[in-house]
């Protein structure tokens, strides 16, 4: 019975790792600003099923809600507001030099964590007396973060809600219809494919 | 049962991966995306050692972190909206400058 249910978790920590790995390859790989932001989905979805694998049931349940049904619903619609939806050139999106440089920095901080996170493995899991927040107790994951975020953090729990106040108000100041001199003329020319609400405005100063 | 070392790994290659992708990408949106993974990567981190400690604190903190994420990307959408109305089809190259 324990070896079944351990080959279960098995499994479920690879499949869930191998969506988690593909889908972020996808958003850096896929030329479609679409597919990115459906990779990204993936990834999330991912990330969600190795939260229920450690016993972190919340915060599972709250990644899908507000990243995979929020977040990404944004940045989907903001594609499909901009009307970026179609694949970037090659040549534009393509410099091989960056190409490597960046491709060689990414794996150098992943070699950098692994090697970190590698070190401890042969020694069992961390030891350390609980934070002052408390201990997790994973059949209660709900009342532990519940009684933390209302006791010992109440004071950032109330500033968040300040927070997305600011950055609600923030949005819709920034993407309101833009008004006066838009741009460097000199250095961008206008764009003249059909986006009249985008031309720059004369104005007499 | 995974011992947390394996979680630390994917993380590990997550981040990698979201970095990689902010450095090579140049299409704002897709910038953005990538940030979204780094910070995924290390939620997952912050999880794996919330649950090796026994500790809530890991979780608390990636509940903070999801509220600043989703106030970051509202923001950050913004910003690009109103870039690319201006300017439409900018990339990070066209945006060295701090002016609209």
């Amino acid at each position: 019975m324990l070896a079944a249910l351990s080959w279960v978790q098995a499994l479920t920590f690879g499949l869930a790792s191998l969506i988690v790995i593909m889908g972020g390859i996808g958003v850096v790989a896929f030329r479609n600003s679409v597919h990115n932001a459906l990779s990204l989905v993936a990834t999330l979805f991912g990330v969600a099923v190795l939260y229920v694998a450690q016993g972190a049931y919340f915060l599972a349940a709250i990644q899908v809600i507000v990243y995979a049904g929020a977040i990404v619903v944004l940045f989907l619609f903001v594609i499909m507001l901009l009307g970026v939806d179609k694949v970037e050139s090659l040549a534009k999106e393509r410099k091989t030099a960056s190409l490597l440089i960046g491709s060689a920095l990414g794996a150098g901080f992943a070699v950098m964590l692994l090697f970190a996170a590698l070190a401890g493995a042969g020694r069992g899991a961390p030891t350390g007396a609980p934070s002052v927040t408390g201990v997790l107790d994973n059949t209660k994951d709900l009342n532990n973060i519940g009684e933390a975020l209302f006791t010992k953090y109440v004071f950032a729990f109330e500033l968040t809600s300040l927070l997305l106040t600011i950055a609600v108000v923030g949005a819709v100041v920034l993407s309101r219809k833009p008004s006066g001199d838009p741009i460097d003329l000199d250095e961008f020319p206008p764009v003249e494919s059909g986006t009249a609400d985008s031309e720059p405005q004369e104005v007499e100063s | 049962m995974i011992s947390h070392t394996g979680y630390l790994v994917v993380a590990a290659v997550l981040f990698g991966i979201g970095a990689a992708g902010l450095l090579i990408r140049r299409n704002p949106l897709v910038m953005f995306m990538c940030v979204e993974l780094m910070l995924n990567a290390v939620n997952l981190t912050f999880v794996a050692f919330s649950t090796a400690l026994k500790d809530v604190g890991g979780q608390v903190v990636v509940f903070f972190v999801l509220v600043v994420a989703a106030a970051e990307v509202v923001v950050g959408l913004g910003i690009i909206v109103a870039i690319m109305r201006r300017r439409p089809g900018a990339d990070a190259d066209d945006l060295s400058l701090m002016k609209g």
